[in-house]
């Protein structure tokens, strides 16, 4: 698979790496070339430096060819706005977009997106884990 | 009408002023407490502090029963998520404005009706002032039809023949030409064509290399 990521941070490069790892075609945009570092030597995807909401850096990473693109940038209305352009201008299959704003992530989910949110992914989990014996270290 | 405005800034700020001058009800949304302040002032009221990029300041605003939304921010994501949330509480109309041009078509894809780019106004009015300009942009149209008048150059394909005769872009029309005299006809299929004449035509957006090339020929880059 031709996996396009938009983000090279802590989640952005760790999910590079395991489908790098996987045997598939990761290419990762980043503002900054710094942020490349996180992805490791082993790394045998395309790195391209550059603003995602831009439509020409996206044709750069070959967003007509993907058949996944992941938008993990800090911004939640950055992640929306690539994911659209991924969706909408290029047809791309599957667009997976990180949301933190929970509120903003169920309605962009109902505008047709699939959205992940750590928020309220991660309030969950934790409730239920002090609910539970605390885990063994 | 009840129109809510996304961004107080220059452009936000006259957009209200000219609004509520023409009796509109107007409501500012401003992210900047400093400069909602400012607006609350010169405006008396008619401003909220808050991020409409949330859905709940939009809801805090009455988002439900406002006849338009215009996103005005600096930033096109922004704008397109205050538009996509407004458009998703009910509301008819949203306008955005765009920054990048080439973020027009996704606007379009996602249903905003109508999009301004201060950097395509900028362009227009610049391209007006260049002689060397053959196409010059005139007006832009709902449902991404444009208006463009065309000087024939001498050199131009389709001097001489006539208006029947010219293969013009799907959904293009000669609307009206003006001779070099200064004097405006409304051309019929007989209607010759001659260099010197300006055209004023109707086209899409995205026809507009193709007519370029129908009607003035190859430029070799002096109006691109």
């Amino acid at each position: 698979m031709n996996v396009i990521i938009m983000g090279c941070g802590r989640l952005g490069s760790r999910i590079a790496g395991i489908l790098d790892r996987q045997g598939h075609h990761v290419t990762v945009i980043d503002a900054s070339e710094a942020a490349f570092r996180r992805l490791g030597d082993g790394f045998g995807g395309d790195r391209v430096v550059g603003n995602g909401m831009d439509a020409s850096t996206l044709e750069r990473a070959g967003i007509e060819s993907a058949d996944a693109f992941m938008a993990i940038t800090q911004g939640d209305n950055r992640n929306y706005f690539s994911s659209q352009m991924a969706h909408e201008v290029y047809g791309v299959k599957r667009v997976l977009c990180r949301v933190y704003d929970p509120v903003r992530e169920e309605i962009f989910r109902d505008l047709g997106l699939e959205t992940f949110s750590p928020t309220s992914y991660g309030a969950q989990i934790m409730v239920d884990m002090l609910m539970h014996e605390p885990a063994r270290r | 009408m009840y129109i809510l405005i996304a961004g107080g800034g220059k452009v936000g700020y006259h957009l209200a002023e000219e609004l509520l001058n023409e009796n509109n009800e107007v409501l500012v949304i401003e992210r900047d407490a400093g400069r909602a302040a400012q607006i609350r002032d010169e405006l008396s009221g008619n401003v909220l502090t808050g991020d409409s990029c949330e859905a709940t300041t939009l809801d805090l605003a009455g988002v439900s029963r406002a006849d338009l939304v215009a996103a005005v921010t600096g930033d096109d994501e922004d704008n397109l998520v205050i538009c996509d949330i407004a458009r998703y509480r009910g509301v008819g109309r949203t306008i955005a404005r765009i920054n990048n041009p080439r973020n027009e078509l996704l606007f379009r894809k996602r249903g905003i009706e109508t999009t301004i780019s201060a950097t395509q106004a900028v362009l227009a009015q610049i391209e007006k002032e260049l002689p060397t300009q053959l196409m010059i942009p005139l007006l832009q149209l709902h449902n991404g039809l444009e208006l463009v008048e065309i000087k024939l150059p001498e050199t131009s394909p389709v001097a001489g023949r006539s208006v029947r005769e010219v293969l013009l872009p799907a959904e293009s029309l000669i609307s009206l030409i003006v001779d070099p005299g200064g004097v405006p006809r409304m051309p019929s299929g007989d209607t010759r064509l001659n260099a010197g004449d300006a055209l004023v035509v109707v086209s899409r957006k995205e026809s507009l290399d193709m007519l370029r090339e129908q009607l003035i020929g190859s430029t070799h880059g002096l109006d691109t």
